[in-house]
């Protein structure tokens, strides 16, 4: 299953609960403000090396890009995809999890 | 002749996820033509407003950051960062956009508008408004 999350984890609980919900194995896409879960030291680093353990975590580059973070200070292990990317994550998984 | 008084925006939320950033800075703008004494705080994902870089290109996004470079123009030159919001996210005054205004009292010297404040003195700033805008 693919899961997204386009709310920032500093604003909403998206994050956690998709986090606390998402089973080994399973994608999952940052985008919009999601993308910024996926910076490296902040609170929420942490949990996102974890969750890579079990999970492919990606970003979606144009909305990294827009909020001007580098693909240098995202959490080691995190892909940036771009639109192309999204759509291969979206028609590849049997389902869309959307955390909204 | 009207009293001048202590405008205080606050901005909370991250630009493009939301309109609140975008529209914000507007009303500012346009606030800035009142002659008040106007100062904006930057409060947790506010303060990702500020950063350094943004570039909507491939987003198809307006990349309304460089506006923030005109509100020294305009005598919006206190900018109030929260430190603590900073290091939560990862970043610190570098990953900020350098924004600057000219003091016309000091011989127009290029002065820093960012300020990188703690909570305690956010929490005195705010307490000394008489008028605090929310966005």
């Amino acid at each position: 299953m693919l899961h997204t999350v386009n709310k920032s984890p500093y604003d909403s609980s998206s994050l956690r609960t998709c986090l606390s919900l998402a089973k080994s194995g399973s994608d999952l896409l940052l985008i919009e403000d999601g993308v910024y879960g996926a910076l490296s030291g902040s609170v929420h680093s942490d949990s996102i090396a974890e969750a890579l353990n079990s999970l492919k975590v990606y970003a979606l580059g144009p909305d990294l890009k827009a909020r001007g973070i580098s693909e240098d200070r995202l959490v080691s292990g995190i892909q940036v995809v771009g639109y192309d990317g999204f759509v291969e994550l979206a028609t590849g998984n049997d389902k869309v999890q959307s955390w909204l | 002749m009207s009293e001048t008084k202590k405008f205080m925006y606050v901005n909370r939320h991250a630009p493009y996820g939301t309109v609140y950033a975008l529209e914000g800075l507007e009303v500012v703008l346009i606030g800035a033509a009142f002659e008040q004494e106007v100062s904006m705080a930057f409060i947790g994902d506010g303060v990702f407003q500020l950063k350094q870089g943004q570039d909507t290109v491939d987003s198809d996004m307006k990349n309304f950051s460089p506006a923030y470079r005109a509100l020294g123009d305009y005598e919006v030159n206190r900018l109030y960062v929260e430190r603590d919001s900073l290091e939560e996210r990862g970043l610190n005054e570098d990953d900020l956009m350098p924004l600057t205004w000219e003091d016309e009292d000091d011989d127009w010297a290029e002065k820093k508008s960012i300020h990188i404040v703690s909570r305690a003195q956010l929490a005195d700033l705010l307490e000394e408004q008489d008028v605090i805008l929310n966005f």
